[in-house]
């Protein structure tokens, strides 16, 4: 699901889309390299940029978003403060890093790829992080987080909520 | 074009050369599952899994929906081995189907009922375990609904409103169990390109998409 942009925001992106469309020229082919180039600009494809894209390539929009929401490599809200990377690689699978996703899912109330009302969490699934030992392992950010279970995903969001508490408190301090 | 006949079910049929076995099979009383087939469209979907038949002289069943019929060719349409096939798919179907006849604007004129009834399989089917999408209800186009979690991914409304419309409203979205039929932005509200023309609708073998006027009062949606 795309978030709709507000007005200010809109006519920014469609600037930088408009720059970012004079690498490419108007043919079909290149609609997958023109949504890669649009997700490394702005972090994510926002509904905007999926539309100046239709236009460009004279393809219904609703065609591209097909296409678009086919590719796990796209997502469609901004990333989250903390990106939450759940792994579901073979080794994670297999210990269990479905029931970590389950608890990250229930104790966030997002979906996969969803980021949470504050903006302080999105949840992603991934493949193999490269450190099965540690299996069930989890990635929030870039702090890798091995051997998981439901209770840790507590710690973690716990962990997170005190460093905000202390970031707000000097924030207010400075102030 | 040149008349040839074959037999289907023992029973001899003429049909034109380079007709297609599926429709010739159901313009002469035959009835054979199917959920994807349209008869404009040049390339068939071969999506629903339905269509099977057995073939004289062929190693496997195929999909009527795909073969050009030939002289003298020898048709079954329910042997054991077809109808296992077709039961199989059937049930997939079911599986991700929101089974709720009683307040479904199509009840007694969807294709799923017809199918249930030829195939001897209950609607109800607990072969499979049961995926429901569990999708709200759009309402906001002001000619039809649609209920993504009665939708079968049949394909007939995307193909005939992006290539025979050239529109492109409807299309898949998403992947695997959660793939969907949608539109931009997954709101019928922005259809901003919808002429209206009514094929989807028409087109829709089930109750997933329907004019507003065939609606029923679905109380138990979700339920
Ligand atoms: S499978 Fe998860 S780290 Fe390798
Ligand atoms: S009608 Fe032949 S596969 Fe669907």
């Amino acid at each position: 699901m795309t978030e709709p942009t507000n007005t200010i925001e809109e006519e920014k992106i469609q600037k930088e889309i408009h720059k970012l469309l004079q690498d490419f020229s108007s043919t079909r082919e290149n609609l997958i390299p023109i949504l890669q180039a649009i997700q490394t600009t702005f972090g994510f494809i926002p509904q905007e940029a999926l539309r100046e894209t239709a236009a460009f390539l004279k393809i219904s929009p609703g065609e591209i978003f097909g296409v678009a929401t086919f590719y796990n490599q796209f997502r469609f809200t901004p990333p989250g403060k903390h990106q939450v990377k759940v792994c579901l690689g073979t080794a994670c699978h297999i210990r269990g890093g479905d029931i970590i996703m389950e608890e990250w899912k229930r104790r966030l109330q997002i979906k996969e790829g969803g980021v949470t009302e504050d903006h302080e969490f999105g949840l992603e699934r991934v493949g193999c992080v490269g450190c099965c030992v540690l299996a069930p392992v989890v990635q929030v950010g870039d702090i890798v987080h091995g051997k998981m279970s439901p209770s840790v995903v507590n710690g973690i969001l716990l962990q997170c909520e005190l460093a905000k508490r202390e970031e707000d408190k000097t924030h207010n301090e400075t102030e | 074009m040149k008349a040839i006949s074959l037999i289907i079910d023992n029973q001899k049929v003429s049909a034109q050369e380079g007709d297609i076995l599926l429709w010739v099979a159901l313009k002469n009383g035959f009835y054979i599952p199917n959920v994807c087939a349209l008869k404009e469209r040049a390339v068939p979907f071969a999506g629903c899994r339905l269509c099977f038949v057995e073939i004289e002289g062929y190693p496997e069943p195929v999909t009527a929906c795909t073969e050009t019929i030939r002289e003298g060719m020898v048709v079954k349409t329910k042997t054991a081995t077809v109808q296992k096939l077709q039961r199989a798919a059937f049930e997939l179907i079911l599986s991700t189907h929101h089974v709720n006849c009683g307040h479904c604007g199509k009840n007694k004129k969807c294709e799923l009922q017809k199918i249930a009834l030829h195939l001897k399989v209950r609607l109800r089917s607990k072969r499979f375990r049961l995926i429901p999408k569990n999708l709200p209800l759009d309402e906001s186009h002001p000619l039809f609904t649609y209920d993504p979690d009665k939708c079968v991914l049949c394909g007939r409304c995307v193909w005939l409103c992006r290539e025979q419309q050239k529109v492109g409203t409807l299309n898949f979205a998403y992947r695997g169990f959660e793939m969907l039929v949608t539109t931009f932005g997954d709101s019928l509200a922005g259809v901003a390109n919808c002429t209206q023309c009514r094929k989807c609708v028409d087109a829709c073998p089930v109750g997933a998409l329907l004019f507003k006027e065939e609606q029923l009062i679905r109380e138990e949606h979700n339920a």
